[in-house]
């Protein structure tokens, strides 16, 4: 076999991207590493986060300088995480799954082009204007009229019970990222429904179904895979949005949400906004806690993109096959 | 039951159209908000001084967009550009898969991560602290991938008769991507790299932990030297209680939006050509 200089130059520029994310990884844990060995599994699930008494001076615990009555827990921010995302993904999958049953089967085929750019366009908008119009529209509008109207309709549902005490919180959070993470569910559907074959559609027209039907019968259960796969990868949107859950979630600190309205933050959120009170700790701990943070968002998120990208790599290659 | 299905029917295509309205909608009331908030507070003034406090311009904050995002995208493009060249060209095998796979799960890791990445590495494990460097550096990461799969799509849409007439006429592998492929594809190319550049010019949550923030013109340092960005005039300004503060977020959002839109619909030009 020849020498091939200029494909070997390319081959190893190629490996500097799978070489990025194992860095970030490393780099990550190694930093990270006496928090992991101090806060132990009591990270994940214990929700009190205390930079401790800061002005006194550090003292030894398991053989670590950390602030007096430091303890570092992150279960408020994970149940925050979770909860927004599982709130803006019971909204925007029926949403987007619509929205690509309209742009595909609906619209009027001149329009279907300038349609679709428009939802398109969603996913352009930068996530810090996102923020910023949620701060400033949406969520007076829940504070005065969403939160009020869903309370008064579903009031014998625990967790909709009660007055919103400002706009800022889950309810808000959610509906933001539904709308931020639309786009990559009805995108992707919309690509799938193009590759189901004619026929499957036709013929079954030609039994005299509905397009209704037709849509629930057959395409839906024709594109049910690469769906899960956008479903998985909107998730991963939902779970590592940073600006605008920062902007609109209200900072929750110390406590679990009561309520959909009540006040909440993400572990994204909370690295982003917590790095100058870090760093007033001398002993370092909670700098490196906050790093813990963004290794378990980082793992997070690598599983649920393999997965959704096994996903819609299967089908590709069935597709092709 | 039968009477029920043309109902059934016409209430499915109501809540389709509604499920698009509910999407439309927003977005309109978001680039209104901005567009409209954001003009009325555009003078002069934004673009010929720099921001004093919570009032003055944004003179700082635009050029350091600028620098960052330049910088990012002269890091990022040949690396991109490269391996996307590789992916189209070689990557049938495993390396090609594995490198394609891990870097479409570099696209999903949170921008956030990236940055506390760079925090650690770079500002505090290089000691270059909050620099301009540094925050250029973490967008190339960013966008690093995005670069690499539109040069890679690009790529696969040369006719395979073109590479075979250039290998044919004797050409070697780097003047058949050099000389023919990659000049048949640029179009696209640059349509990749235009939309890497827009993501770069919106992102903020990297930028918090690694370029910092500055009133200050760019002296020119690449280290040790905070610099001052577009985005973070929106997320901190818009939570200050005055006036002159929210006027400077919305004039920020408009140019950031105006920016971000104009890039693509430039690179959806240039796509269109590139097509024909």
């Amino acid at each position: 076999m020849p020498m091939r200089p200029f494909r070997l130059g390319l081959q190893i520029v190629s490996g500097v991207i799978p070489l990025l994310l194992l860095a970030v990884f490393v780099f990550l844990t190694a930093y990270s590493w006496p928090a992991i060995h101090f806060n132990g599994l009591r990270f994940l699930f214990s929700d009190t986060w205390s930079l401790g008494n800061l002005y006194a001076d550090p003292v030894a615990r398991d053989g670590y300088q950390v602030a007096v009555g430091a303890r570092y827990g992150i279960w408020v921010f994970v149940v925050g995480t979770l909860a927004s995302s599982a709130l803006a993904l019971s909204i925007a999958v029926p949403v987007g799954m619509g929205v690509a049953f309209f742009l595909s089967e609906y619209a009027p085929a001149r329009l279907r082009a300038v349609l679709s750019q428009i939802v398109e366009l969603l996913a352009m908008v930068p996530s810090v204007v996102y923020g910023l119009w949620g701060l400033d529209v949406l969520a007076p509008l829940v504070l005065r009229h969403i939160a009020p109207w869903l309370a008064s309709l579903l009031h014998v549902v625990p967790f909709f019970a009660g007055a919103a005490s400002s706009g800022y919180g889950l309810l808000t959070a959610g509906l933001v990222l539904a709308l931020m993470v639309v786009p990559v569910i009805s995108s992707t559907l919309a690509e799938a429904m193009q590759r189901v074959p004619r026929e499957l559609r036709e013929s079954c027209f030609a039994l005299g179904a509905t397009r209704a039907e037709m849509l629930r019968k057959i395409l839906l259960p024709a594109v049910r895979i690469p769906l899960i796969g956008a479903v998985i990868l909107a998730l991963g949107r939902a779970l590592g949005e940073t600006m605008a859950v920062l902007m609109v979630s209200g900072g929750a600190l110390n406590y679990l949400p009561s309520t959909i309205y009540s006040p909440i933050t993400s572990m994204a959120a909370f690295i982003a906004s917590q790095l100058d009170s870090a760093l007033q700790d001398p002993s370092g701990m909670a700098v490196r806690s906050l790093a813990e943070i963004a290794l378990v968002l980082l793992v997070i998120s690598v599983i649920v993109n393999v997965v959704a990208r096994l996903l819609t790599y299967q089908v590709r290659a069935d597709a092709r096959r | 039951m039968r009477r029920g299905r043309p109902l059934a029917n016409g209430v499915f295509a109501v809540l389709c159209l509604l499920a698009f309205a509910l999407v439309v909608v927003p977005l309109a009331d978001i680039l209104w908000t901005v567009f409209a908030r954001g003009a009325s507070a555009l003078s002069w003034r934004l673009f010929t001084q720099v921001t004093n406090g919570i009032s003055g311009g944004l003179l700082n904050a635009i050029e350091g967009t600028l620098v960052l995002s330049g910088g990012a995208i002269l890091l990022a493009a040949p690396i991109g550009v490269a391996a996307g060249v590789y992916l189209a060209e070689y990557g049938a095998g495993a390396w090609g898969r594995t490198a394609r796979f891990l870097s479409d799960v570099l696209v999903g890791v949170p921008s956030i991560v990236l940055g506390y990445f760079s925090y650690v590495t770079i500002v505090l494990g290089l000691g270059w602290q909050f620099s301009a460097l540094a925050g250029a550096i973490t967008l190339a990461v960013l966008v690093v991938p995005y670069i690499a799969r539109f040069t890679e799509l690009a790529m696969r849409q040369n006719p395979a008769g073109l590479r075979e007439a250039a290998y044919a006429l004797g050409c070697r592998e780097h003047q058949v991507v050099l000389r023919v492929l990659l000049p048949a594809a640029r179009s696209a190319v640059l349509t990749g790299v235009l939309l890497a550049l827009a993501i770069s010019v919106g992102e903020t949550a990297p930028l918090i932990y690694t370029a910092g923030w500055s009133n200050y013109v760019w002296s020119g340092k690449l280290t040790h030297e905070p610099i001052g960005y577009l985005t973070y005039v929106i997320w901190s300004f818009i939570n200050q209680p005055f006036a002159s503060a929210h006027a400077l977020a919305y004039a920020a959002a408009f140019l950031v939006v105006a920016v971000v839109l104009l890039i693509n619909v430039v690179a959806r030009r240039l796509l269109r050509t590139a097509a024909q």
